[in-house]
This record gives structure tokens, C-alpha cells and sequence, in this order.
């Protein structure tokens, strides 16, 4: 035979494909690869991703052609990650009543491990009598990568996940052959771009570039959690503790359901007088700058633990609220028991109370949000005093005169406002009240802030970053991002690293020629880094678990 | 290594099908750039450093404790007295009046009590009556009443709320004031005398109007037909409520202080918001700056036992007392000023103990990058 010519596909990645999946594992997100792709090209995808790295201590291939090589394969995999497992303790809490599922837990394992497995194996793997055991061996691996994958097969894994594990799973693919991978995941991301908009119309989010995911998780969805689980919390304690006062002006009213506040007030103090300032914080905070949060991946973890919103985060909401009723409540009464005006006439009477009560709750559930704001703008600003100011408004005009030559029973708390709020004495209990309520909260926060500062705290002390390009970090040496791409044969050969494999650290430049193939530089500080730009979407199935979040990174090309 | 030549065509997720085509704008999704939108508004972040946190608890602190101290030392200085007359005790003068009690005795039972004052009683001087056990915020009980008719309207008149029930009617007249508050209006009448050292009681002059809120007394309280001064033809056809002994146009010969503004009838219908409580009663004026209102020495009050309490365990008395700018007698906000206070004080002492002991571990070189 003669050899007249060689043809190649050049099909490069994304820009900022590595460093976007560098920053998410850092983030504590397991990423595997779910692609239609040979085994050689998703190994090579793997080693320019900084997927799979050279110091791992071991890459695992599992390419079967029966049930039992497969699930042999798997064990042995598994064995050598942890050769102190038994055989079928899968750490699944067995429930004795009832159908609760079973959660196949995290292990931690010593070393960074690999995992490859093409399409004709996953089969097996998939079946009922095998997933637990593929999905054990998968885990406890850093990377996974799935080649060859059908993409009925790319929806059948990321279910296994979402059913076994205590996680949450995200997708992300450009093709049409990922759109049941990403109907099937939690969050499904589309890529849009060269290969149409079926991936797009079928997700949840979608963006031209998949570097964007990196903005999207680390900056919008932890802002995002952030605000809702602060605006949950402030709506209960706001709540509870409006409605607790009445629970204990039920011991001094003979327990019939008299209420504390004007009918008046309970209509507008959810509409008007505290609506507005919750919608800024959830609209508008931010804790940590978009510049820090994305310099820091860490702090996405609190999110992925659940902690600004749990069981226990509502337990000391709860009882916030009850300290704060209970100060609300007997701040007043202690201040009003048996006393008269300055002018000797009648101060406490029950519509004097009331009014005291009300202004004392509505300024101390202000202070608090201001307390819990952590970014002012200008309209966090306006809806905070604006509201405290309709507060005042409100009362003074539904208190006048006029309104109750409208409608005598409706506006019976004529006159009250005037006499009541010009008593230095009603003043002085409303900021009693208002710092008795805050200080606690302000102490403790403070107090757990310099004792065990969370990573939250220490960035939120540093001033705003600069910006500027980060470099990724390559450590491969010996991987280029070409790949030879025929049936087996040579490519084994080449790959394999025997002619390339350097010693020297990681940023050597240079080029090596070898003998066997001419057209073949790899160069040491970049090497399979190609940050050019018709891309090659690369799809990445993103699954965060409690500790450890799960991702892979498929390829539409072959 | 390969230049980097990739098209900024699909950078942004622009649908450029024609894209560049001969300068038209290209529809482009891309969101506006302005600050609001990206999020990038200009805002004040405030945290909780040492520099703010524990300035703001000394100055709270240091702020607070001469607050109450002047609350505190002012409420020492306002005089009070008082005295239950309820009558429970066998000792009691009143003792007679509280058992003997009945609904239709047409003369009233008196008794007297004395007592005295140790500290004479300088500038004005306000008279209260008390009950305790009293659930005047009771909510069948407070809305026990009827505004309109209360505000001079005529056709509430003959025809009062549904609240009122049942104290609307009686004997099919419309009850002019209907419900229970006016119903159970407080109606001892209490007198009190100065007892000289040689014996002779003076009667000290009380001062019956101005007790009520102006507001009260001008706008919500209106007698029917203000313009006819003929209140008992006002209020023909009307019936008196059931446990008054007299209508409600016969409660004063001033026709500025009879019917619905009277202003006893005014401070009763102002209902407390807790079972113990006091409500004035009348004012008894200052002379001048040389002598005390009330000087020192024996008084006696003179009750005329007309309201019953002992049905529901109550207790009434009588209470004398001067008045400051923060009201009357109530040790309360100063103790609690000096309470808090202190704690934020100490608060702030123990903060600053733990900042400088522990404050360095927010030193941002440790983020582990």
C-alpha cells in the first residue's frame, strides 16, 4: 500500500471549558461524562478537561461483553479503591416499615480514581441487578466517564443518581441527543448553538457558551438560595412573632380571642407595611460580591449542606419569634400597667395599647430586616423607610377625624394616634423594646463571626477584587488534545504515552518529535488546552450531592 | 500552539441567521447592560466588624443608664396614693355596703374611711377610681357598643347596632347608650374631706371636666340634635340601660357635661386594655405656688357604694396622684433602662474581650484557594 495522505476533523472545546470544570470540582461538584464519542476521544476530552489527570492513581476501564465480566470489572474496580469492603454492604439504611428509598451513601476513598465505561458495558451496568453496584463503584471514583453512551442511556444514569443518591443533578448538552438527559435530570441546561435548539427548548436554563455555568452556579444560584432561604426565614419570624403577642394578651383578656393590634393594622401589616422591604432583600442581597464568589468555589458548599434553611434554622427562627412576642408583649404592658398620660387623662386604655404595640412591632421587624440586609441599594433603601413611613401615614390618617364621620365603626380609633404618640413615654418603649428585641441577634452574630468565622465572613472582610484573568493550572504533561480516531490499532500506541512521557514539572515548553508520528506536538504547559473557538460543546451532566456533586462532560462529535 | 481565531459570531447567543446583512440591527436576546439589571447596583454593605459592633453597644449602654436613671428618679418623686375600699374585710368600713347589696334600693348606702397623707401633694392633683379583676378588653365585651349612635346620630338611635345585643332594647324602646360598656358604667360617687387639726371636715373642690380626651369629648361623642338643647325631649322614646339608675339626660345639671358627653360616661366608654386598671375621675386644681394642693394630715372619703364587684371578685379603689411628663407612678421603664443598659454594656465588655482573644481568625489569608 501506499500512503497518499492523512485527513483530520479538528473539533476543539469551548473556551474556558477547563478552567470552568476546574472551578466547579473545587465547588465541591462531582462531573461526569456522558458522550457518543469512542473511548480514545472521551479519554483525550477527559485529559484536556482536567477531568482525568496523570496523577491519578489509577484509571479504570470497564469494556465488557457480558453481564458477569461487567459486574467482575466493577467489583474489582471497587476492591482496589477500597479493598476493605464487603461484598454486598452497600451502606443502605434498611428501613424495616414502610417504602422510604434507599440512599446509597458517599464513601470516601483514598487516591483520585477514574472511571471509564463505554455504552455496550453501561447496558448491563444499568440493569436492576447491577446499578447499585455500577453506581457504588461510580462514586467512589472522581471522574466518570461513559463513552459510546446511547442517549436513552445518558436519561437512565442521571436517574440512577437522582434515585439512589441525596443529590442534585443537573445536565447540561447542546444536541438532540441530550434532550432526555436533560428532561430526566433536576436542572437541565442547554447549550445553544451549532447543533440547534432542541437542547435549549427542552431545559431549564440555557446559554451560548459553557463557561456561563460556572456564572450560573457559583454566582446566581448560590445568590439564589441565599435570598430565599433569608426571605423564608425573616417571613416566619415576622409572622410568628405578630401572632404570638396574641397568644399571650390571651392571659390578660380573659381568653377571648380580643386581638392586640387595630383590625386595621392586621389587614395592612402584611400588605403594606412589611411586604415591600422582604421583596428588596430577596430581590436585590448579595453576601459576597460576584467577583469573590466566583475566586472562591467553597462558598457554594453551604447551599449544597442545606444550612441557611433547615430544621434547625427554623427551630431558632421559631424561637427568635417567641423571645421577641414575649419582649413585644410585656415591654408594654409592664410600661402601661396602672398609668395615666402627662396630662393625667387615660393612657391606657386598650386603643392606646394597641397603637403601642403596633409601633413597637412594626419598628423592631424594621430593625431586624436592616439587621439581616446585607446590600442596601437605592430601592432597598426606599422600600425599608418607605414602608416604615406608610406605617406612620397609615395610622395617623386612618385615626382622624374625618374617616370616622365616614364610617363610625369601622374607624373607631379616632383620636388615638394624636394623644398617644406625642407621650415621650410611648417613645421610649418603642426603642426599649427595639434594641431588646435586636441586641440579642446582633451579639450572637457577631460573637459566632469572630469565634468560628465561616468562609463568608472572612471574604466578606477583604475589599472588592480586581479583576483578572485566572490561569489555569495545567499538570498533564504528556496529553495533547489530539487523538488519533480509527479503530483499534495504532491509536493505543500513541496514546499510551511510552514515547512521551516526560519528567519535567509542568510548564515545560518545547517540542518533541518523535520517530512514529510526524505530525505530533505535544507541548508541555498547554498541552490539549486549545482555547479556539468553533466549538466542540462539550455536555456535562452536574450533580451536586451533600458532600460531593457529580457532573459529566459529554461530546456530540463522533 | 494555535492562535486563538474563533468568530465572536455565537459568543453571545445571538440568532444571527442574517447576521450582518447589510447593517440592519441584529435581533439580538441579549439583556441590557445597565446596572439594575446585571445586578451591579451601587449599594452600602454593612457587616459586623468589631469597629462597629462594639462602639454601638458602649454608646447604647452609655446612652440607656442616665435614661433610666432620670425615668427612675422621676417616677420616685411622684406622689400617689390609694386605697381599696372594696369592703371584703370585716374590719372595713364599707363592709355593710358590699354585702347588702341590691338592685332596686332606692337610697344609696354610704360609708367613709380615713386615712392619711404623709407627704403633702404639690400641684395638680388627679383622682382616680381603680378596678382590678375587671375585663374591660373582654371581646364580646368591647364590641359591646354602638358609634354612630354614641356620635349623635339620629337614626342609630331608634335603632342601635346588633353589637349591643343584648343590651339593646328594653320594653321594645331602643336603650340610648345601647350595650354593655355603658351598661356596667361605674356610678360610686366619691367625696373627699380634709380633716384640720382642730376637727373640721372642708370638703376639697373637685373639678369634673376636662378629664376626657378633647377629641372624645368634641368628635366622637355628639348628643342627638346637638342644636336642641332639650335633651330630655332628645330622648324621647328612648329607654335607660338596665342597670341605670337614672337616663342618660339626667347625669349632669351642666347641659354641657349631660347626655352622651358627659365626660364620665365618656372616660368609662374609653375601655382598658388590661383587668387592673384606673381611670380618672376628677382633677383637683392647684391653689398657688405657696401652699400644697393636698396638704399633709387626716382625710376622709366619703363613698357612696353604688357599683357591685363582688359577684366577679373585684376590688375598687380610690387613688390620689401627681403627675410628670412620663404619666404617673411607674418604676418600670426606668429599671428597665438601667437593666438594659448595663447588659449592653457588660455585653459589649465581654465582645471586646472575645474580639481581641479570638478576632484574628477572620484574618482572610487563611481562605484556602
Amino acid at each position: 500500500m501506499k500512503l497518499i495522505g492523512a485527513t483530520a476533523i479538528e473539533d476543539k472545546l469551548q473556551d474556558g471549558v477547563a478552567q470552568t470544570i476546574e472551578q466547579l470540582t473545587k465547588a465541591e461538584i462531582k462531573i461526569w461524562v456522558l458522550t457518543g464519542d469512542k473511548q480514545e476521544t472521551a479519554e483525550n476530552i477527559g485529559y484536556s478537561c482536567n477531568l482525568l489527570r496523570e496523577e491519578m492513581n489509577e484509571v479504570f476501564f470497564v469494556a465488557a461483553n457480558s453481564p458477569e465480566e461487567v459486574r467482575q470489572e466493577l467489583r474489582d474496580a471497587r476492591l482496589k479503591m477500597l479493598p476493605d469492603t464487603e461484598e454486598d454492604k452497600f451502606l443502605i439504611p434498611e428501613t424495616i416499615l414502610g417504602d422510604t428509598p434507599k440512599v446509597v451513601e458517599d464513601e470516601n476513598v483514598n487516591g483520585d480514581y477514574g472511571l471509564v465505561i463505554n455504552g455496550h458495558s453501561l447496558a448491563f451496568a444499568l440493569e436492576s441487578n447491577m446499578e447499585l453496584e455500577f453506581l457504588r463503584t461510580a462514586c467512589m471514583c472522581r471522574t466518570v466517564i461513559c463513552c459510546r453512551v446511547t442517549p436513552l442511556q445518558k436519561a437512565q444514569v442521571v436517574e440512577l443518581v437522582k434515585k439512589y443518591k441525596k443529590a442534585v443533578t443537573l445536565a447540561i448538552g447542546d444536541g438532540a441527543n441530550d434532550v432526555s438527559m436533560i428532561k430526566a435530570a433536576h436542572i437541565g441546561v442547554g447549550i445553544s448553538g451549532q447543533e440547534g435548539m432542541q437542547a435549549v427548548l427542552s431545559s431549564d436554563f440555557s446559554f451560548a457558551q459553557f463557561r456561563f455555568l460556572q456564572r450560573l452556579l457559583l454566582v446566581h444560584g448560590r445568590w439564589s438560595y441565599l435570598r430565599m432561604c433569608k426571605f423564608l426565614r425573616y417571613f416566619f419570624y415576622k409572622n410568628f412573632t405578630f401572632t404570638f403577642v396574641h397568644f399571650w394578651y390571651a392571659f390578660f383578656c380573659g381568653f377571648s380571642a380580643q386581638t392586640v393590634y387595630d383590625e386595621g393594622f392586621i389587614t395592612l401589616y402584611n400588605l403594606v407595611y412589611t411586604a415591600l422591604p422582604v421583596l428588596g432583600m430577596s430581590l436585590f442581597d448579595q453576601d459576597v460580591n460576584a467577583g469573590w464568589s466566583l475566586e472562591y468555589p467553597q462558598l457554594y458548599v453551604p447551599g449544597q449542606l442545606s444550612q441557611y434553611f433547615s430544621k434547625r434554622a427554623f427551630v431558632m427562627c421559631a424561637l427568635h419569634s417567641w423571645y421577641s412576642s414575649l419582649v413585644l408583649f410585656f415591654v408594654p404592658y409592664a410600661a402601661t400597667y396602672d398609668t395615666a398620660r402627662d396630662d393625667g387623662k387615660d393612657g391606657a386604655d386598650y386603643q392606646s395599647f394597641a397603637l403601642i404595640t403596633q409601633t413597637c412591632l412594626t419598628v423592631t421587624v424594621c430593625v431586624q430586616l436592616g439587621l439581616d440586609l446585607s446590600y442596601w441599594t437605592v430601592v432597598n433603601h426606599l422600600f425599608v423607610w418607605g414602608s416604615l413611613g406608610m406605617f406612620f401615614i397609615l395610622t395617623f390618617t386612618m385615626y382622624t377625624d374625618g374617616l370616622f364621620q365616614l364610617r363610625p365603626s369601622s374607624f373607631a380609633f379616632i383620636g388615638t394616634a394624636r394623644n398617644c404618640l406625642n407621650q415621650p413615654n410611648v417613645w421610649l418603649t418603642v426603642a426599649l423594646t427595639a434594641i431588646l428585641c435586636v441586641l440579642p441577634v446582633a451579639a450572637y452574630r457577631f460573637f459566632y463571626s469572630q469565634i468560628s468565622p465561616t468562609i463568608n465572613d472572612k471574604v466578606q472582610y477583604r475589599p472588592a477584587p480586581r479583576p483578572r484573568r485566572t490561569r489555569l493550572t495545567r499538570r498533564s504533561t504528556r496529553r495533547s488534545g489530539y487523538a488519533f480516531s480509527h479503530a483499534h490499532g495504532y491509536g493505543d500506541l500513541v496514546t499510551s504515552g511510552r514515547f512521551l512521557r516526560r519528567h519535567a514539572p509542568a510548564r515545560s515548553m518545547g517540542l518533541i518529535s518523535t520517530g512514529r508520528s510526524p505530525g505530533f506536538k505535544p507541548t508541555g504547559r498547554s498541552a490539549g488546552y486549545s482555547p479556539v473557538g468553533r466549538e466542540q460543546n462539550p455536555k456535562q451532566k452536574v450533580e451536586p450531592t451533600s458532600l460531593q456533586m457529580f457532573r459529566a462532560v459529554k461530546d456530540t462529535s463522533f | 500552539m494555535m492562535a486563538s481565531s474563533y468568530s465572536a459570531k455565537e459568543e453571545d447567543g445571538h440568532h444571527s441567521g442574517s447576521a450582518g446583512l447589510g447593517g440592519t440591527a441584529i435581533r439580538t436576546r441579549k439583556p441590557d447592560n445597565t446596572a439594575f439589571k446585571q445586578q451591579r447596583l451601587p449599594a452600602w454593605q454593612p457587616i459586623l466588624t468589631a469597629g462597629t459592633v462594639l462602639p454601638a453597644f458602649f454608646i447604647i449602654g452609655l446612652i440607656f443608664i442616665p435614661i433610666g436613671i432620670g425615668l427612675f428618679v422621676t417616677s420616685n418623686n411622684i406622689k400617689e396614693f390609694e386605697i381599696d375600699y372594696t369592703g371584703t374585710d370585716m374590719s372595713s368600713p364599707c363592709f355593710n355596703c358590699s354585702q347588702s347589696f341590691s338592685w332596686n334600693s332606692t337610697t344609696p348606702c354610704r360609708c367613709v374611711l380615713f386615712f392619711s397623707l404623709d407627704q403633702p401633694f404639690e400641684s395638680n392633683v388627679f383622682m382616680y377610681y381603680g378596678l382590678s379583676n375587671f375585663y374591660q378588653n373582654h371581646r364580646r365585651y368591647v364590641k359591646s357598643r354602638d358609634d354612630s349612635q354614641l356620635n349623635g346620630d339620629e337614626r342609630s338611635l331608634k335603632e342601635p347596632s346588633k353589637e349591643c345585643e343584648p343590651y339593646r332594647t328594653n320594653e321594645n324602646k331602643p336603650i340610648a347608650p345601647c350595650g354593655a360598656i355603658a351598661n356596667s358604667m361605674f356610678n360610686d360617687t366619691l367625696d373627699l374631706f380634709y380633716i384640720d387639726p382642730n376637727g373640721t371636715q372642708t370638703q376639697i373642690p373637685f373639678i369634673k371636666k376636662g378629664i376626657a380626651w378633647w377629641t372624645d369629648k368634641h368628635v366622637k361623642f355628639r348628643n342627638p340634635s346637638s342644636s336642641n338643647p332639650n335633651l330630655t325631649a332628645v330622648f324621647i322614646d328612648t329607654a335607660k340601660p338596665v342597670n341605670w339608675r337614672k337616663p342618660v339626660y339626667e347625669l349632669d345639671t351642666d347641659p354641657e357635661n349631660n347626655g352622651f358627653i358627659n365626660e364620665d360616661f365618656i372616660v368609662w366608654m374609653r375601655t382598658a386594655a388590661l383587668p387592673t386598671f384606673r381611670k380618672l375621675y376628677r382633677i383637683i386644681q392647684k391653689k398657688n405656688n405657696m401652699t400644697p394642693t393636698l396638704p399633709r394630715g387626716n382625710y376622709s372619703l366619703e363613698v357612696t357604694y353604688n357599683y357591685p364587684v363582688r359577684s366577679f371578685e373585684g376590688r375598687k379603689r380610690m387613688i390620689l396622684s401627681t403627675i410628670s411628663w412620663m404619666g404617673g407612678k411607674n418604676p418600670f421603664l426606668g429599671i428597665a433602662y438601667i437593666t438594659v443598659g448595663s447588659i449592653c454594656f457588660f455585653l459589649g465588655v465581654v465582645l471586646l474581650f472575645i474580639h481581641h482573644k479570638y478576632g484574628n481568625r477572620n484574618n482572610s489569608s487563611d481562605i484556602p484557594n
